[in-house]
């Protein structure tokens, strides 16, 4: 049958059986590939995505509940091409992840929490990301992560700091094209036309 | 780079580059790799722990719609040699699916191909299978006595490996030494349980000959063990390496998978893909860790001085051998843990039982035997009347003792674990962290404070493989890097491996750019396929750091020495008349720079203006041996792994007398593993190392009955920590470089995981004991807790 999902702004149409899931017709029907299946049985948070702003496990959800609802997945948390939100810049900040595979249910848990809760504590971050099984870490840097990010967006001054799109920023990392003389190397273009540039 | 701890890049707080792509959601994961007309398969599981199979009959699950296959172990089993056994055990044979008989419940028994997942797995439940039940053995005790079940009737018996090793005069330790003491402990079978299940896609093309393989893998002879399994020449398969892996510390050796969808996308010209789902991962993933029962009897001296140790270990590797016996072999290499014991008797029996079978986890067999040495030195301790760190304090090899030489053969290279133990409880405030248990017991809880002192061999070779089977004669274990700088001066270096979350990419740019003086944002890090890869092995037994890492440097040099020779010919200087920097060279007598835009300009293109026989381009490869390695076992006796992490836990836990539930207060790690390379990197090591290991003595465990069902399949049954159960670490650092690697660098993989289940099961004891209480096995759960103490109430009866 077809349903209408709402996905990080873009409105797609797919002809689902009522059986399957939102996580899979993430997925397959729309090729966001960044919500992850971990158990299927909604504990290991790895498919979590925000609906309304509420994150859910999308393993638990049919496709067909889904519809007319605001569904954001991790596709839809960088502001840019090449850009982190604060909060996923804060997790590269602390090396909040090693195997990434459970990260981007993480990041939502995360963006949710300081949405309702700009000044969370440490005791509040730990309940809010509990229902998230994480087996890289032990959980350290992704607090450490959702710390940073919180006391930043505080420091913004701005209210709704997560969501708003202004309040984005890059990434702390230089783009090579930016500084090119950044690091030793000099283009050799001794033999090329323009220098080797285009 | 220069001297010890004066690095540009290495040991610097640098991002971890991997983590970009993971954070946005695009890391590559094997369900995430698209391939056209590609079919799914779902498995037949056997309800029998072990059952002859009479019949299959597929014809319903043929008829459904959208269904392609149904393929059977028999038909497997022509087709296919079988997988990889590292012993010389003929008679068990492990092939994909279950052929004319089932060993355990859960296992394949048939695959079924269609178009979607959902279909297959309707289909699955349309397969009717006939079963004749056999005699089942679930408890390895009771697989060990010759009248049990055998597993695999044409072995004879259930016996593995059973090996009785004596290395020094055990016999006239024990007769010199009065006091004695007998224990037993028992390690739970539990996994490292990662939460991306494992997956393979493989498509054949019949027309190029060639099988490509893309999967969540972490196996050393990975492509290797395909082609032999398919009967096909190796340069005929070709694994994607760049397929990021969502996390396996070990367990990620889907061989049995790989060679059944290979097979399969051979046999129908198609695309096939399995993604296992958590009950197929947990029941027949094959991924189960160790289960290991130690009997332990020591030799010690009025003082606590322990002389000799005998060690029993029988360990439960399930219904196949896999890579079960040798994680009884790899902990030889630190049989005497940090401690100066002077002779061991070591038997390691390894038995088949009807449950799954065992695979490789986190630290291959060092963490249970580990949890058997701090038990043994807390009882030593207590026997004694010694506090626990004066004990372990008076048995610890001495920093002037290094390199030392362990009874079964291995030489440690360097450590100075009494200091590591003295900034831990500076830091802890060991007296007031006695008080403060002391305090806790008065206010009505249980208290106990939990001491694990222990290593983690690194640098990982294969040594323990000719060392229980002498038909393998294996004596490297390589890692490689190729280096290439291109025509514009850019640099590209390569890894020949995938990764489940170690950061090797940033390991090899850090290391390749602290050779070279060059920012190692710059520098490019690519996983080329098997087929234009160099030989490799994968990131097993902590060895990254050191044989990637190693590997890199080297490559490293090479490039950097080619530059200088370069500029030496152009310049018409002699070595020592030039200076490298950053990239460029510089002529010492006249000053004239060159710099490395122009080196790359006249290795790429001004071939005229060097002399003959110059090689054009600028590139370079290094395969590394394991250093201290390559000689086989004299004597029963082998050097194992060449450096030695070591690592001390303190942790302070409190229990609920009522509901048994601990929680952990402090804890503490001091941690050595020479010098680290990215200090973030092993800080994630550690603290999930430690996740890890509260699982494994609080929570983990997988469960059969009598009945030989498997009562654990989903993570509602199979308990993993979460937040909440992980408490905050306070870590300490210490380094003593390593003198056989390239930075001083040692492992640290596996840190963490290696001493938190003893913590936490010497805090535990040291909490119950004033109840006359001792818990003997892993993992250790609230409910026995709360069971104990209800038990040990006065005036408690049955």
């Amino acid at each position: 049958m077809n349903v209408e999902l709402q996905v990080n702004g873009t409105d797609h149409v797919v002809d689902v059986e009522p059986r399957k899931t939102l996580l899979d017709a993430l997925r397959e029907d729309c090729a966001l590939t960044g919500t992850h299946a971990g158990c299927e049985h909604g504990v290991c948070g790895a498919c979590t995505v925000l609906v309304d702003d509420a994150p859910i496990r999308s393993c638990l959800l049919f496709a067909v509940q889904a519809d007319g609802y605001q569904i954001t997945t991790i596709e839809g948390v960088a502001p840019g091409p090449g850009e982190l939100s604060i909060l996923q810049d804060a997790f590269c900040e602390t090396h909040g992840m090693q195997c990434g595979f459970c990260t981007p249910g993480m990041v939502l848990t995360g963006h949710a929490l300081l949405k309702r809760n700009p000044n969370p504590s440490r005791a509040e971050i730990v309940d809010a990301i509990s229902g998230n099984i994480c087996r890289c870490t032990g959980y350290g840097q992704i607090i450490e992560a959702i710390e940073l990010a919180a006391e930043r967006l505080r420091g913004r001054n701005l209210s709704d700091s997560i969501s708003a799109e202004p309040t984005m920023v890059h990434a702390d990392i230089v783009a090579p094209e930016d500084e090119p003389e950044r690091g030793i190397i000099k283009a050799a273009g001794y033999d090329l036309p323009h220098e080797g540039k285009p | 780079m220069t001297a010890q701890g004066n690095f540009r890049y290495v040991s610097t707080t640098r991002r971890v580059r991997e983590d970009r792509r993971f954070v946005v959601g695009r890391g590559t994961y094997v369900a995430d790799v698209p391939a056209r007309e590609m079919l799914h398969v779902a498995l037949v599981p056997s309800p029998h722990p072990a059952a002859k199979i009479i019949a299959i009959d597929s014809a319903e699950a043929l008829a459904l719609p959208g269904v392609h296959y149904v393929l059977t172990g028999e038909e497997l089993s022509g087709a296919v040699d079988p997988l990889m056994n590292g012993l010389d055990t003929p008679h068990v044979r492990r092939f994909p699916l279950a052929v004319g008989q089932t060993r355990y419940a859960g296992e394949w028994v048939a695959a079924v191909v269609a178009e979607t997942r959902a279909v297959a797995e309707d289909a699955v439940e349309l397969v009717q299978v006939e079963y004749d039940p056999l005699p089942h053995v679930i408890n390895p005790e009771r697989a060990y006595e010759p009248q049990s079940p055998p597993v695999h009737p044409g072995h004879g018996s259930n016996v593995l490996l059973d090996r009785t090793f004596v290395w020094g005069e055990v016999d006239r330790h024990f007769a010199e030494n009065p006091r004695h003491l007998k224990f037993r402990v028992t390690w739970g079978r539990n996994s490292t349980v990662p939460i991306e299940t494992f997956g393979v896609l493989a498509k054949w093309d019949p027309w190029r000959e060639i099988l490509d393989v893309w999967a969540s893998i972490q196996m050393p002879k990975y492509s290797d063990q395909i082609a032999r399994s398919l009967r096909i020449p190796l340069n005929c398969v070709r694994v994607h390496q760049d397929v990021d892996v969502g996390g396996s510390y070990g367990v990620k050796r889907g061989i049995k998978h790989t060679v059944l969808v290979s097979h399969l996308a051979r046999r129908l010209g198609r695309p096939v893909r399995l993604i296992e789902d958590r009950l197929e991962n947990m029941r027949a993933g094959d991924a189960h860790g160790p289960e290991r029962i130690f009997d332990v009897e020591v030799a010690f001296t009025d003082a606590g001085i322990v002389h000799s140790m005998k060690m029993r270990a029988l360990d439960n590797a399930g219904a196949y051998a896999g890579r079960a016996p040798f994680q009884l072999g790899k902990p030889i290499g630190a049989i005497v843990g940090p401690y100066q014991i002077k002779s061991v008797q070591y038997q390691a029996i390894s038995v088949t039982t009807n449950k799954a079978p065992e695979e490789a986890v986190r630290g291959f067999g060092q963490s249970p035997t580990n949890y058997a040495i701090e038990t043994m030195m807390d009882k030593v301790a207590a026997e004694c009347g010694l506090d626990r760190i004066e004990m372990r304090r008076r048995n610890f090899i001495r920093k002037e003792q290094f390199p030392y030489l362990i009874p079964s053969g291995t030489r440690y290279d360097s450590g100075d674990y009494h200091t590591v133990l003295d900034k831990v409880l500076a830091h802890a405030n060991y007296g007031e962290l006695l008080e403060e248990r002391d305090r806790l017991r008065k206010s009505g809880l249980l208290a106990g404070i939990g001491i694990a002192a222990c290593l983690e061999p690194s640098g990982g070779n294969s040594a323990f493989e000719p060392l229980l089977n002498e038909k393998n004669t294996t004596t490297t274990w390589m890692e490689s890097c190729r280096i290439n700088v291109d025509g514009l001066g850019f640099i590209t270096a390569t890894m020949h491996t995938t990764s489940s979350g170690q950061g090797h990419e940033t390991l090899v740019a850090t290391v390749v750019g602290e050779v070279l003086e060059i920012d190692p944002d710059r520098i490019r890090v690519v996983r080329p396929d098997t087929l234009a890869s160099l030989p490799s092995n994968s990131p097993v037994g902590s060895r990254m750091a050191i044989m990637l890492g190693g590997a890199a440097f080297h490559a490293a040099q090479i490039i950097k020495s080619k530059v200088i020779d370069l500029a030496c010919r152009y310049f018409g200087r002699e070595g020592d008349g030039v200076t490298y920097s950053a990239g460029a060279v510089s002529d010492n007598a006249t000053g004239k720079r060159l710099e490395l835009a122009e080196l790359v300009n006249i290795a790429h293109r001004h071939h005229h203006s060097l002399p003959e026989g110059t090689r054009p381009g600028l590139n370079s490869e290094y395969v590394m041996q394991v250093p201290g390695g390559g000689k086989l076992a004299e004597n029963s006796r082998i050097q194992m792994y060449p450096a030695y992490s070591f690592e001390c836990h303190l942790i302070l836990l409190s229990l609920d007398p009522i509901l048994g539930k601990p929680e952990i207060r402090r804890y503490i790690i001091g941690h050595d593993c020479g010098t680290i390379i990215n200090p973030h990197i092993v800080k994630g090591m550690t603290l999930g190392g430690i996740a890890h290991g509260i699982g494994a003595s609080l929570l983990e465990e997988f469960v059969y009955d009598e009945e030989g069902q498997f009562l654990t399949g989903s993570f509602m049954d199979y308990l993993l920590p979460s937040s909440h159960e992980v408490p905050h670490v306070e870590m300490v650092h210490h380094c003593t470089p390593s003198p056989l690697t390239v930075l001083g660098q040692k492992g640290s993989g596996e840190c963490g995981y290696l001493g938190a289940p003893a913590a936490v099961s010497g805090a535990i004891n040291d909490a119950v004991r004033p109840l006359g209480i001792w818990f003997d096995k892993l993992p250790i759960r609230a409910s026995r807790i709360s069971d104990a103490v209800a038990e040990s109430a006065p005036g408690h009866s049955q």
